[in-house]
């Protein structure tokens, strides 16, 4: 087929129109594809999970709640279940990561395509246990699952729930094991470690922490299921077991979990911090080198969840010492970002504002996590709602962000269509509004001493509650309207072209979207990570005769004013 | 909105920190203003920046390319050494406090806590018993022993700045201290998530001045002291009938013993504080001292929390063996790390027969100018930390 932009005639061949039916996209082995069937299941659960924030913040209007303490145990529960495991573990890596990594890196697909959507089967699965869990009356235990209140007290479906993470693990294992496989095999020719770009070097240490952490979370879950009902005694002690050890496993996995959650977004920052300032990263090899950094010491680091969990002091001390050293890695990653900025072309559009909206929501949650890794200090914060308000900036203001962010960036090269950018510049300064507001009134709550996972509390909090709820309303709007103008792009948003930011990165030189295997003939590196150049200059490997600019000149949309 | 805005903002500086009612509250939130102040300035610092780049840079023309800037080592060393050295300062900061709030004085008085699903239980030494409601005096320092009766609480009054995790289980117990230093009442709340209830396993901390905490003292109470309590228990699980005091017995003499270092089968060391005779009720098979046959049952399940700390209370409170009559195991010259010696109100050596010293007198004696009144029980350990 003579592949041929333009009205009236036959689109050309890219992997979105190639095969329409339901089973060409339920057997797919484009890591694409894949991709966006995970963006369409990730995305449903983060609604749901959204929905769940919503009724916990409705809960909390007023001092005796809204709702009866069980109801509010299982939504709290099932808001954090499903945000970690089913949105902010996968969000980055499975959606983003999995569509992008290997055109990054001038691959075809990547190393084992069919484990890729062996990956996809068992996040559903896993979902599908989750629903079910949730549905038949829910879990009361808290996201955490402590001991022994997880295996010989609550009357609730933990077991199903357990069994939901611990096939919803297996999925991200098996992602991060082609991540790791594919960077070490498949990079195209003068593709170089050090070319690598930064997202690509975030998802290779993302992919190490889930391999080394996950198994031991199955292992936890496992232990726990084992306890409940066949009452072997590891956690309870009255079968003998230490219900101390359930935390130390559990945060084992559940920490470096937190870095599984954020290193994706970080990549994804450096991404469009230099694509949006057409400036390479400032101390590339830093910022490279602090994600396996932090992929390292985060392992190092769990015991500072207890703190007050009758854990030695001696313990607490070294937790202490370690957590301040993983800090440092993420503060020269803000530092460098911020250099970038220097003397570069910035961009107003939609990627850099959440991309300056990660850096500085991140910054509070980052200093913040000095507050609570302060052992005199975690004593008074520890389970309050300063520790909400400290991992919402984390995982909300970084994570998400990043996520959003990069949707935006890449927007176009996935759906072939650009969302409209005024919408979504509101949309942003609405969530980045509505997000302060919800969770920053936490933090002064958290000190006075309102503990976390309350269903009724005492009535001199109730004017902080009511702000945070009020936030999380105008939060929920912009989530909804980022919702509404994405899909309504689909249909008629404006053709994208192929490199609608100027950037020199490897996805731009393919097409939008990219044809089935990425490119047409294997790229050749032959430039740094991040070097721009006029965009005449950039060969455009996708489609035969796609120009790779657009034949008018650039909408006044995309640029900035002349 | 605005109105509600506006009430926040009426709320005001004032509202911003609880009261300070413990003597290390103030130690913690002067860490806090350091963490805030750090955090304001490089908040400031950075998004300073950020908006000034933001705006100076901005995009003049669509096809600009501005030229590469390598990095720059100097920076790189900069801004990973000073932060280095900044949240070292933290880290020694709120280790110094943590070591403060875990280190138990030596004088403090204790006051036995269980938790329980959803209620916080109090024992005095004195005998009196209360239910979320703990009364305590100004200005004295007290050491709380807590146990569980089922899963994981913890105990956090945000006014002393003060929370620790109540984790059941048979050998351990979760101790932490206070000096309060204002009179009034202070919440207490249950912070680690317990199940249906847990957002009602609240209650109120309140400190009193002396007299008004002695007269409070005198007013409950009626079945005697903690002490005199497990006295009456020690012979109702026939306790007394192996832990003799006049070494025919096959078990360890206990008066005395509180305190002090136990040698045990295999050459282990251990210090007979509350978690140790805890365990040795609950798994007497744990830690066997050294010389005696592994044959006392355990009573799990037959003696409840409150019933434990009684015993435990008990035996704190049992004088120490006469000179030439060393406990087994207990080497020459241990006494110094125990202060039971210099007990003022040591108890007779524990009786097999006849009734326990139970009964009335309990708070006449306290009432005098002795405080706390009762068997101020054995000093614990120096130093002791978890």
């Amino acid at each position: 087929m003579e592949p041929q932009a333009g009205p009236g005639l036959a689109e050309p061949v890219n992997y979105l129109n190639n095969g329409y039916g339901l089973k060409s996209w339920l057997l797919t082995k484009d890591h694409k594809r894949i991709a966006i069937l995970y963006l369409i299941s990730v995305s449903t659960f983060f609604a749901i999970g959204g929905i769940f924030a919503l009724l916990i913040r409705i809960n909390l209007l007023s001092p005796s709640g809204e709702f009866t303490p069980d109801t509010y145990n299982r939504l709290f529960t099932a808001h954090g279940i499903i945000m970690v495991f089913f949105f902010l573990v996968p969000a980055v890596p499975a959606i983003l990561g999995n569509f992008f990594l290997p055109i990054m890196i001038g691959a075809k697909d990547l190393a084992f395509p069919k484990i890729n959507l062996l990956s996809w089967y068992l996040y559903m699965i896993g979902a599908a246990f989750g629903v079910i869990a949730i549905i038949a009356g829910g879990v009361d235990t808290g996201w955490t699952f402590y001991a022994p209140y997880s295996t010989s007290y609550s009357n609730s479906n933990v077991l199903m729930a357990g069994i939901a993470i611990f096939i919803v693990g297996f999925s991200s294992i098996l992602t991060g094991l082609n991540f790791i496989v594919t960077v070490h095999t498949m990079r195209a020719p003068g593709m170089t470690w050090f070319r690598l770009p930064l997202f690509v070097w975030a998802h290779y240490a993302t992919a190490l922490v889930i391999m080394l952490g996950t198994p031991v979370l199955a292992i936890t879950v496992s232990l726990m299921a084992l306890e409940r009902i066949a009452h072997v005694g590891i956690f309870d002690p009255a079968m003998g077991g230490d219900p101390v050890l359930f935390q130390h496993m559990f945060w084992f996995y559940s920490h470096p979990a937190v870095y599984i959650m954020v290193l994706p977004s970080m990549g994804v920052v450096s991404e469009l911090i230099a694509n949006l300032s057409r400036k390479n990263i400032f101390g590339y090899k830093f910022v490279a080198m602090s994600s396996l950094a932090i992929a390292v010491f985060g392992f190092l680091v769990w015991g500072h969840h207890l703190f007050v969990s009758t854990q030695s002091v001696y313990l607490g001390l070294i937790f202490s010492f370690l957590s301040y050293a993983v800090a440092i890695p993420s503060a020269i990653k803000v530092f460098n970002w911020t250099a970038t900025l220097f003397k570069g072309s910035i961009s107003y559009d939609t990627p850099m504002l959440y991309g300056l909206g990660f850096i500085g929501l991140f910054l509070i949650g980052g200093m913040t996590g000095l507050f609570v890794a302060a052992l005199g200090m975690d004593v008074h914060v520890h389970d309050t709602y300063f520790v909400i308000a400290h991992f919402h900036y984390v995982m909300v203001g970084g994570s998400l962000m990043g996520f959003l962010g990069g949707m935006h960036l890449w927007w176009s090269k996935m759906t072939g269509r650009e969302y409209p950018e005024y919408w979504a510049r509101a949309a942003m300064v609405i969530q980045f509004v509505g997000f302060n507001l919800t969770f920053f009134p936490q933090f002064i709550l958290g000190y006075l001493g309102m503990p976390r996972r309350y269903a009724s509390y005492p009535p001199e909090f109730q004017v902080l509650h009511v702000l945070s709820t009020a936030g999380a309303t105008i939060l929920g709007l912009g989530m909804l309207m980022t919702f509404i103008y994405l899909i309504w792009s689909l249909k008629n948003g404006k053709r994208a072209t192929a490199n609608p930011w100027g950037a020199p990165g490897l996805e731009w030189r393919t097409s939008s979207p990219p044809p089935t295997e990425n490119f047409y003939e294997t790229p050749v590196v032959t430039w740094e990570a991040y070097e721009f150049a006029p965009i005449e200059t950039m060969q455009i490997l996708g489609y035969p005769g796609d120009p790779g600019v657009p034949s008018q000149p650039v909408s006044s949309e995309h640029g900035t004013e002349d | 909105m605005l109105s509600t805005l506006a009430s926040s903002m009426m709320l005001g500086m004032s509202e911003l920190i609880p009261e300070q009612a413990s003597t290390y509250a103030p130690d913690v939130d002067h860490l806090y203003y350091f963490l805030v102040g750090t955090t304001i300035f490089f908040t400031v610092l950075i998004s300073g920046a950020i908006l000034y780049f933001f705006i100076k840079y901005r995009r003049r023309s669509n096809n600009e390319i501005p030229q590469p800037i390598a990095g720059s080592m100097v920076l790189e060393s900069a801004w990973s050494i000073i932060p280095f050295i900044i949240s070292l300062g933290m880290f020694a900061w709120g280790a110094k406090i943590y070591l403060d709030q875990y280190t138990i004085p030596k004088d403090a008085t204790d006051i036995y806590v269980v938790g329980k699903q959803w209620m916080w239980k109090f024992q005095h030494p004195e005998g009196q018993r209360e239910i979320n409601e703990l009364h305590v005096p100004v200005g004295k320092k007290i050491r709380l022993v807590m146990a569980s009766e089922d899963v994981i609480h913890s105990f956090f009054v945000p006014a002393f700045r003060m929370k620790e995790d109540v984790v059941p289980g048979p050998n351990r117990y979760s101790t932490v201290w206070f000096e309060a230093t204002q009179t009034g009442t202070f919440h207490i709340f249950c912070s680690q998530y317990c199940g249906t209830s847990h957002s009602a396993m609240i209650g109120w901390v309140t400190v009193m001045d002396d007299k008004d905490y002695q007269s409070w003292l005198a007013g409950g109470a009626a079945q005697g002291s903690m002490a005199d309590q497990g006295a009456a228990l020690f012979q109702q699980f026939g306790c007394a009938s192996c832990h003799r005091s006049d070494a025919q017995g096959q078990c360890p003499r206990l008066d005395g013993i509180y305190g002090k270092e136990q040698l045990l089968e295999g050459g282990e060391k251990v210090v007979a504080d509350d978690s140790y005779i805890r365990e040795s009720v609950l798994s007497p098979l744990a830690k066997v001292v050294a010389g005696f046959k592994p044959v006392m049952p355990s009573f799990q399940g037959q003696v409840s929390e409150e019933q434990l700390q009684q015993l435990i209370a008990y035996i704190k409170s049992i004088g120490p063996p006469e000179a030439n009559n060393v406990t087994p195991g207990a080497p020459q010259g241990s006494t110094k790390i125990s202060g039971a010696a210099s007990n003022p109100v040591s108890r007779p050596p524990i009786m097999t027969t006849g009734s326990p010293n139970v009964g009335a007198p309990q708070n006449e004696r306290a009432m005098p100018e002795v405080l706390p009144p009762a068997n101020p029980a054995a000093p614990n350990q120096p130093g002791q930390t978890r």
